[in-house]
């Protein structure tokens, strides 16, 4: 089915899809965010009528502006570099995949489109009330959007609601509501957006806190981040629960890529939770090296989290890799064996159906059909790639978590010294605040690189590794496009920049 | 409802709702059109201001039914989605990147510390218009014409040309269908701006220049429109599939299609009567018959390709891999489901053009735009 596996040319669609995303997901969140905040702001407008809070929502209105026109720029090429990209996958899986995504056209992007000219442009032209359902339209637009896309990427980490069909050599859909409400989904949605909520929230931070350091707007600043930090407080605290609720999905249906992310080789009962440590980078699936040079554990913590049980099982990579039957887990060495059967049946069936010996073709299904769960593994080429790239994955996981905790302590304090009215007087904290933002980014990037690089090396978990989900491209064509990408869109993402921090400094108009 | 229709009806009522949106999005295209009007029109920087932030307005909206468009294939016909997108890699990447640089350009054109500078942006604009639509026009094209694919066993996609999709743009009769398409949207362009903006002597100039841009969109059409009824098409036998060359093929489909000439001829006519409307009485409102023109003549091209047993993705190379809406769709299943879901279209339709007569209903002139600091 696959004739050669140019692994040069996977590395750069992947690279390509990981450059693109990364960059899309810089904006999208503020988007999702801001776009709430625009909205309360609003809110607050036409209760009160009170003309500053107008030139506020308009000021955040400006930026919101900004950040969504790069935002759009880059989702369009996601949108078809499945396509481009990873026809094979398109094919295979477009049947079921293809659904959300159209969906999210219909059912979002065009909210978002209709009404985002309505709230820029519609000041004088719309009433009060209609300007202000626009607002909200388009803050509901952008999340609308979100769920389907993350009902999508979910469907990837956990595939659900589909079955096989031999014939054509595709998987299909069987049940819509088991994709829209997978478990697993919802959890990423609520995850997703509510970090999008603290990530725009910092953004107000960041930029509130530099107008009270040179002591400019200071009202403004201080209305700004009164809503901004409520907003983020429970957007943070919902963020920790959600994260918790997120990796006990993990645990049961990416369990490689749970123990990836604590770097547990070893399984073990009542097993401790790593708070921190230091990876011994030469550690192999397979071998008796340490896994960690140095770790702080908080004991039998993984196994709450990870199973909502003190005494549970947490299996390390090398229980999933290598079997344990005292625990009841095959390893991905029997998994390929089955998924090498399976494609060789599915070979023969393919070959006696266009012969025409039905009698060979239906005997062929049936074996098939006995392995069939198990295809995806007759791909791989050794038990040992089943396992994800550790490191990153782990650090990157504490990174997330690391600043997480962080922001719930740095609403706190904002709001503590917003209510004491003591905020200008914080020098230190100001400085800080202005970095949250990018502190925001690094979470939110560290968080995909766990969810995506966690997955590897599939591109559906379990069915579809990313060497056969590519299209049949030569490798140097996707490098030149990788190349095409990163100059554009590293052009737009400076001139974005230059552009935004102008705005901030031109400042509110008429304050 | 959806569940109980036949599979074979699902389909055609799929291609037929996919290629409703394609042919919105081209009637849509104004917005490129008026894009490429900013640098040929000779305006004033008044004027261009106008034009501007009277486009900026709408590009979103053409934007999204052009995703909604690939989104709608994809879910629809996802076997044209793979084969056609990761097979024709440079043409539709090429596409693509001129779509990337138009959604920034309406934001950033005159903000102050723009990195790039305002004649980039305006570049962006213009190539987003021209190059854009002209290579959509050529892919468009080999609906008809074929392209160089083979599929395998498993329907994997193999391109048998080292240009990926570019050699579509050396046919001419794709050249021309992308030409025909670059005047059509700038006819439209006009049309729309005549009829959007305040500003007497700016909206004579565009009343003329929707007529010159007919003129020219013509020959190419006509060459287009001949070349189609006597070309040979690929033919699929209803029974087995197989794919064979068919003399004057969509000649036949348009006979044996009787409703399909009757809206190809209403389309025509009804652009040509939207642009001498303009042309000639006082009226500006020429843009609607127009608009409504392009939706059916693209309806009914899409039609010519897809219906009566006819392939709509043929491959010139080897006729068994080419693509028709029977062995390019998603299952029962999925059909069903996105019928269900199509039943939002109409809703999403309704409130768009609420919306549009909110914000329109008054004409866009400069001291509107000069009293706002945020426009374009
Ligand atoms: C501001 C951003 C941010 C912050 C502070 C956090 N997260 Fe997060 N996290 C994300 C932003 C994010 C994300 C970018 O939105 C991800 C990537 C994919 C997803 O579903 O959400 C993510 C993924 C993600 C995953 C991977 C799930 C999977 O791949 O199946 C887990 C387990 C957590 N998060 C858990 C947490 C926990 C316990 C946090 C504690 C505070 C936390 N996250 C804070
Ligand atoms: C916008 C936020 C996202 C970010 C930052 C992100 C990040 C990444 C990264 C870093 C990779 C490379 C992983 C690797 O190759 O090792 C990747 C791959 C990929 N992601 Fe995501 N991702 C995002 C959202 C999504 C969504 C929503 C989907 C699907 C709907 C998705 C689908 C894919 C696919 C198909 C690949 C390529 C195959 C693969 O390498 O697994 N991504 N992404
Ligand atoms: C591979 C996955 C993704 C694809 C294919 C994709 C596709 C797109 C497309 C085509 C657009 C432009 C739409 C328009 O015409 O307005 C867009 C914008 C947007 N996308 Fe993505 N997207 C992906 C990942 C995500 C994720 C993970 C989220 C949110 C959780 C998201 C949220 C948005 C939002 C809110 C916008 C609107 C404007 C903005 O970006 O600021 N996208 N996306």
């Amino acid at each position: 089915m696959i004739e050669q596996i140019d692994l040069t040319m996977v590395n750069w669609a992947r690279s390509t899809f990981a450059l693109t995303a990364m960059y899309h997901w810089i904006f999208v969140p503020l988007t999702l965010g801001l776009s709430f905040l625009c909205a309360f702001f609003e809110s607050i407008y036409v209760k009160t009528g009170d003309e500053q809070w107008k030139k506020l929502t308009r000021f955040w209105m400006t930026l919101f502006g900004i950040n969504f026109a790069i935002g759009v720029s880059t989702g369009i090429i996601l949108e078809f570099e499945f396509g481009t990209n990873w026809s094979n996958y398109s094919w295979m899986v477009g049947d079921i995949f293809g659904a959300p995504l159209a969906i999210e056209g219909i059912a979002a992007f065009f909210l978002e489109a209709t009404f985002f000219a309505v709230m820029f442009f519609g000041w004088n032209r719309v009433s009060k009330k209609a300007h202000l359902f626009a607002t909200w339209m388009v803050a509901i637009g952008s999340n609308l959007s979100a769920v389907w896309i993350l009902i999508a990427n979910g469907w990837m980490q956990h595939p659900v609601g589909m079955t096989f069909n031999p014939d054509l050599a595709r998987f299909e859909m069987i049940d819509f509501g088991a994709l829209v409400f997978s478990p697993v989904a919802i959890s990423h949605f609520v995850h997703v957006t509510s970090s999008a909520f603290l990530y725009a929230s910092l953004f107000v931070v960041t930029v509130s806190s530099w107008y009270l350091l040179r002591k400019r707007h200071l009202k403004f600043a201080k209305r700004s981040l009164t809503v901004a930090c409520t907003f983020g407080l429970l957007a943070s605290l919902f963020v920790a629960y959600t994260g918790d609720e997120h990796a006990y999905h993990a645990a049961s249906v990416q369990p490689m890529k749970l123990a990836a992310m604590e770097g547990l080789y070893d399984g073990e009962r009542s097993a401790g939770l790593v708070a921190a440590g230091l990876l011994n980078m030469s550690k192999q699936p397979g071998d008796d090296e340490d896994a960690f040079i140095f770790e702080v554990k908080v004991p039998m913590v993984l196994s709450l989290l990870a199973n909502r049980d003190i005494n549970s099982f947490v299996p390390g990579i090398n229980d999933l890799v290598y079997g344990n039957p005292a625990e009841n887990i095959m390893g991905v060495e029997e998994m390929m064996q089955r998924g090498k059967s399976a494609v060789a049946e599915l070979e023969n069936y393919k070959s006696a159906k266009s012969s025409g010996d039905e009698f060979a073709a239906g005997k062929a299904l049936t074996l098939f059909e006995e392995n069939s769960e198990y295809l995806g593994y007759g791909y791989l080429d050794y038990a040992e790639q089943a396992v994800p790239y550790v490191p990153i994955v782990f650090y990157a996981f504490r990174v997330m978590v690391g600043l997480g905790t962080l922001f719930i302590l740095v609403f706190l304090v904002y709001l503590y010294f917003l209510y004491k009215d003591q905020l200008e007087k914080q020098p230190l904290l100001l400085k800080f605040g202005v970095f949250a933002f990018l502190l925001g980014l690094v979470a939110q990037q560290a968080g995909w690189v766990v969810t995506e690089l966690g997955r590897q090396p599939w591109a559906i978990q379990g069915l579809l590794p990313v060497t056969v989900a590519r299209s049949n491209l030569d490798a140097g064509t996707v490098e030149v496009t990788f190349f095409m990408f990163l100059i554009l869109f590293t052009a737009l993402l400076i001139a974005a920049l230059k552009i935004m921090t102008r705005q901030i400094s031109i400042g509110p108009e008429g304050d | 409802m959806f569940g109980s229709l036949d599979f074979v009806i699902l389909q055609q009522l799929w291609w037929f709702i996919a290629v409703l949106v394609g042919s919105l999005f081209v009637f849509l295209t104004f917005v490129q059109g008026g894009q490429t009007l900013l640098s040929t029109l000779s305006l004033s920087e008044d004027e261009k201001i106008l034009v501007v932030n009277s486009l900026g307005r709408k590009w979103e909206l053409t934007f999204t039914t052009l995703v909604l468009f690939g989104g709608a294939l994809f879910a629809a016909f996802p076997l044209f989605y793979a084969t056609s997108f990761g097979g024709a890699y440079w043409v539709w990447i090429l596409i693509l990147f001129t779509f990337i640089i138009q959604a920034v350009s309406y934001e950033y054109r005159r903000k102050p510390d723009n990195f790039l500078g305002k004649g980039v942006y305006d570049a962006f604009l213009f190539i987003n218009g021209s190059v854009g639509i002209l290579l959509i026009g050529a892919a468009v094209g080999t609906f008809f014409t074929g392209s160089n694919f083979i599929l395998n066993d498993y329907n994997l996609v193999q391109w048998k040309h080292t240009l990926r999709g570019l050699e579509a743009a050396f046919s001419f009769f794709n050249l021309s269908f992308g030409l025909f398409l670059v005047f059509l949207a700038r006819t439209l362009g006009a049309l729309y701006l005549a009829n959007n903006l305040g500003h007497d002597s700016l909206v004579a100039k565009l009343k003329n220049s929707s007529f010159n841009n007919l003129l020219c969109a013509l020959p190419f059409l006509l060459y287009v429109l001949i070349r189609l009824l006597l070309m040979d098409g690929y033919a699929v036998n209803p029974v087995d599939g197989a794919v064979t060359m068919e003399a004057n093929k969509y000649l036949h489909n348009l006979l044996q299609m009787p409703l399909n000439l009757i809206l190809l001829l209403a389309g025509l006519v009804l652009v040509v009567f939207g642009v001498v409307l303009n042309r000639f009485t006082a009226s500006v409102r020429g843009i609607w018959p127009a608009g409504l023109g392009t939706v059916l003549t693209c309806l009914a091209v899409f039609f010519l390709a897809g219906y009566n047993n006819t392939a709509f993705y043929p491959s010139k190379v080897d006729l068994n891999s080419s693509l028709t809406i029977y062995n390019a769709s998603s299952s029962h299943y999925t059909l069903t489901v996105m019928s269900y879901v199509a039943l939002l279209v109409p809703f999403v339709l309704g409130y768009i053009i609420w919306f549009w007569r909110q914000m329109d209903s008054k004409k866009l002139t400069l001291e509107e735009l000069a009293a706002d600091k945020k426009s374009y």
